[in-house]
């Protein structure tokens, strides 16, 4: 057929040309390879939601041998680093120089009402970490209860628990790196492409292409083909760093991991290449992409914050992106296994946009300059 | 068949609107009727925003037509752009290279989407790169040629295959003289020994003049269509030149032919002399003040064209920039010739000025100086140095060494002190385009400094001078071209400043817009503020006290056009020819 060989000599020439240009453009490289393998170093080490080595200052003002085991749960804790002071004055000084975030002060009357069962202990949270203060609060709850429970011959059942409670903090990363791999494919997918695509717009490219029997079709395909493959790269760059480096489990299939992230970044091309022709200018097609896709893939998409705890409005907005269905599927295909129902409830969701936007950004594409 | 009446492109009732933001709607092109004959070179010519760039792309199939019909190699484009697209090749004013691939590569791909066969290429490239003259450079990438090349490449790439109708749209903007003749020897070559046909949009006549077909466009329509004979034919017996008196400068004696607009039609500085239009045979008083003589000369196809510029003016008067009140004529006309021994104060010194850019020298070793009321040009191609010695000049940019003084103050002491002193017109309109013409004069005015009444009155005096009456209330940005021109002017000029900087300003603007431009300059220079301009645009050298001409970072020529001329031999040659003898000589000699 005719118009086939011209379609896939056209095609493939595009194709090389946009290979060369990736390869000399190293920001596009940098952002595509680059940006996935220090985000993970960066994530993985670097931020975590754990709350360690807390600077506590502690006033004892009952000196009874009773206050000072009350609070023997500090010393020898990962998460706690106190300082013993003889007054609140001194553990003030120490709030305001920012040495301690808690004061915990054992008031003189602690052994007595305690035998009353109304002892009181203050604590003071540097209320300015909101986030950090919380979780240390529950800490020290939970720390004074398990004390309480002890020292009153309760079960010890109860004492387990609550270690329990402190033990599952450390695994932050795991759940951190499908979120990633979600990040990556919308920067490489919308983020990316739509700024390549916006520059040939922008720089004249398009014009002079449009007046050859290029179609517009072929264009974008052109388009999509390389970057498919550099978010693919970056993707599979995430997967091993994660498996290896922070050791996240592999419960699901990888291969179904590779399907759903395949999958996805067709949607993410899609929305990138209609954000593109939408603007035909870079700098637009940055601020959209950073507002219709690495804003909400971010914050309301389950990655940084856990979704249920949103507000509904919030949660319904959520459910609006794509980016909230595939971070599900990475999530359970990660962390818990083949679920089957799950995966093709999300996965035909996620065809339904691939269809939208790529549909889309097939129709508004069109070889024409009008301003 | 009969070739005189064979057409390649036919309009008809050819329309283009488009629909503003605002729910206004601009007409860029009205009811159009036009045939471009096949088989020949055809230029379109007219000021930019006359509709010349899209009616390339409705032929190109780039636009849909709001109505009638546009017939381009037998087809109705609007139906089968894509039947169009694949017999003829279009290169858009700024031909879409990609920089990041070599020579070879942009050509290579070009030659993939015509489908040109691989063993057909090697001949095609090699002919293409002789004629570009681009033979020693297939391995270097796009982002790295030179303007000129840039614009070749393009053509290079346009050409991979043999198109029926080339679409050129202004192919030689920005592009210095030396490869804008080259480009034209490769369209009249290829017409000659092609079955092709060549239509080009330009703002050049000396182009427009080696084209066997002209159209002069403005404002959306087709003022006449003719050889550049016909359209020469309409100034016939109506032109004239004169010499000026030793002590007279060129642009003074011009600008007075101008504003005696009852006997005088145009007149422009021409080769030290000037060059004018008169409505009859009778004669202008100001030359009988200076017993002056003119002489006949041979019309000019610039003069048929100006000449069709005023005649749409005059029908559409609405549409016009009221003419520039002309001062004070006294003080005109007491200017004399600013020479360098009048002992005059000096506003500008430069000495061994040097700036690099890593180990890339973008200005060597230049020294030279300006008195006060003088105009000073800058010329030069794209990446002579230009821009860089401009904005050393007003503190924009740090000299990498060198002496530099500028209206008395060391530059390399105090950059903000001399900056109080000058006034800036960047190339591109740097105004706020959603704040009123008066808004913008009341915010720079504040920023160098005025309040109050102070301010009032300047604000006044500047709307005066700048005849932006009825204007006050509009936002910037809804401004004709000629009116934005002189806002930024205005508002450059609102702290009085000695030195007044002017980089690029004629370009984009209508030839009748140029014309009263320079008579504010002319003003401006009399009244005793300094000028520095930078232009592409070679004759507006011949308005100017003096000239420096740069190529690649060298100074290969200062002084009086007339002495230029003088040292080399070609009294009264046009500006063009003159700066293209002065590079050719100024690359040979660094080949030695």
């Amino acid at each position: 057929m005719n118009d086939f060989s011209g379609f896939s000599r056209r095609l493939r020439a595009l194709v090389y040309k946009e290979f060369l240009q990736l390869i000399r453009d190293n920001s596009s490289l940098l952002l595509g390879i680059a940006l996935p393998l220090v985000l993970i170093l960066l994530i993985g080490y670097g931020i975590s939601l754990d709350v360690k080595n807390v600077p506590t200052a502690v006033v004892l003002e009952d000196p009874s041998p009773t206050a000072q085991d009350s609070v023997s749960f500090l010393t020898g804790s990962d998460y706690f680093n106190p300082r013993y002071v003889t007054s609140m004055k001194e553990a003030e000084i120490l709030m305001e120089q920012r040495k301690a975030d808690v004061i915990l002060r054992i008031p003189p009357d602690f052994t007595e009402k305690l035998e009353h069962g109304e002892a009181k202990i203050q604590a003071i949270l540097y209320g300015v970490e909101t986030t950090t203060s919380m979780t240390v609060q529950g800490y020290l709850e939970t720390g004074l209860a398990s004390w309480l429970e002890a020292r009153q011959g309760s079960t010890h059942g109860a004492v387990i628990v609550t270690r329990m409670w402190f033990n599952d903090a450390n695994t932050s990363s795991w759940f951190f790196v499908p979120g990633l791999i979600m990040l990556i494919m919308t920067i490489v997918g919308v983020f990316l492409t739509a700024v390549v695509m916006a520059r040939e717009w922008e720089r004249g490219t398009f014009e002079s292409l449009f007046v050859t029997p290029v179609q517009a079709a072929e264009l974008i395909l052109a388009k999509m083909i390389p970057y498919f493959c550099v978010a693919m790269a970056g993707m599979l760059l995430c997967l091993v760093a994660g498996h290896y480096l922070y050791g996240v489990p592999l419960r699901g299939s990888i291969i179904l991991i590779l399907a759903v992230s395949m999958l996805f970044l067709i949607v993410a091309l899609g929305i990138g290449l209609v954000i593109s022709a939408l603007t035909k200018n870079q700098f637009n097609a940055c601020q959209l992409a950073l507002l219709v896709t690495f804003m909400p893939s971010v914050m309301i998409s389950g990655f940084l914050f856990d979704m249920h705890s949103q507000p509904i409005v919030i949660q319904a907005v959520g459910q609006l992106f794509p980016t909230t269905y595939y971070l599900i599927l990475l999530k359970s295909l990660f962390l818990s296994g083949n679920n089957f129902p799950l995966i093709i409830k999300n996965s035909l969701i996620l065809v339904v946009y691939a269809v939208l936007f790529l549909g889309l950004a097939f129709h508004i594409t069109r070889k024409r300059v009008e301003e | 068949m009969n070739a005189q009446t064979d057409y390649i492109v036919k309009t008809e009732n050819l329309t283009k609107v488009f629909p503003q933001k605002d729910g206004t709607s601009v007409t860029a092109l009205a009811p159009l009727n036009i045939e471009v004959k096949k088989g020949v070179l055809s230029a379109l010519i007219g000021p930019d925003g006359s509709g010349k760039t899209t009616l390339m792309r409705l032929m190109a199939g780039l636009m849909l037509p709001t109505e009638g019909r546009l017939t381009v190699l037998g087809k109705n484009v609007a139906e089968e752009p894509q039947a169009v697209q694949n017999e003829l090749s279009y290169m858009p004013q700024k031909f879409g290279l990609y920089e990041d691939l070599s020579v070879e590569e942009n050509m290579n791909l070009y030659a993939d989407l015509h489908g040109i066969p691989q063993d057909i290429r090697p001949e095609r490239f090699e002919r293409l790169l002789n004629m570009t003259g681009l033979s020693p450079f297939t391995k270097r990438l796009a982002g790295k040629l030179s303007g000129g090349m840039k614009q070749k490449l393009g053509l290079a790439c346009t050409l991979v295959r043999s198109p029926s109708l080339l679409l050129l749209d202004e192919p030689t903007v920005g592009v210095d003289p030396l490869s804008r003749r080259e480009l034209w020897e490769i369209l009249k070559s290829l017409v000659a020994s092609d079955p092709i046909s060549i239509f080009v949009n330009t703002s050049y006549m000396d182009e427009a003049e080696m084209c066997a077909d002209v159209f002069v466009m403005n404002r959306g329509r087709v003022l006449m269509e003719g050889t550049p004979a016909d359209i020469r034919a309409l100034a016939k017996n109506l032109c004239f030149s004169v010499e000026p008196p030793e002590t007279v400068p060129t642009r003074v004696l011009q600008s007075l032919l101008l504003d005696d607009s009852e006997h005088i039609i145009d007149a422009v500085p021409d080769g030290g002399r000037v060059h004018f239009i008169t409505r009859g045979a009778e004669q202008s008083p100001v030359l009988d003040n200076f017993s002056l003589t003119a002489e006949a000369v041979p019309e000019r196809l610039e003069d048929g064209f100006m000449l069709l510029m005023h005649k749409d003016l005059k029908e559409n008067p609405d549409l016009s920039a009221p003419a520039v009140q002309s001062r004070d004529d006294k003080i005109l006309k007491e200017q004399k010739r600013i020479t360098s021994d009048a002992g005059l104060p000096v506003d500008i010194e430069v000495k061994n000025l040097v700036r690099k850019f890593g180990d890339f020298t973008a200005v060597a070793n230049t020294s030279f100086s300006v008195h006060q009321g003088e105009i000073f040009g800058l010329l030069g191609p794209n990446g002579a140095g230009k821009t860089t010695t401009f904005r050393m000049l007003c503190g924009l940019l740090p000299a990498t060494s060198g002496y530099l003084n500028v209206a008395g103050v060391d530059l390399s002491v105090s950059r903000t002190k001399a900056r109080e002193k000058l006034g800036y017109v960047a190339q591109k309109f740097s105004l706020y385009g959603n704040l009123s013409v008066l808004e913008n004069l009341r915010f720079f005015g504040g920023a160098y400094g005025l309040s109050g009444e102070t301010l009032k009155k300047r604000i006044n005096e500047v709307i005066d001078e700048f005849s932006l009456h009825g204007r006050e209330n509009d936002a910037a940005e809804s401004l004709p071209g000629g009116y934005k021109q002189r806002l930024s002017m205005a508002a450059a000029l609102m702290h009085k400043p000695k030195i007044l900087f002017l980089d690029e300003p004629t370009s984009g603007i209508d030839p009748l817009a140029r014309r009263q431009f320079w008579r504010q300059i002319t003003d401006l220079s009399a009244h005793g503020t300094t000028i520095i301009i930078t232009t592409h645009f070679m004759e507006e050298a011949e308005y100017c006290d003096r000239i420096m001409i740069q190529d690649q970072g060298r100074l290969f020529a200062i002084g009086s056009p007339e002495g230029i001329r003088d040292e080399l031999g070609l009294k009264h040659a046009p500006m063009n020819e003159v700066f293209i003898t002065i590079v050719e000589n100024g690359r040979k000699e660094e080949h030695k």
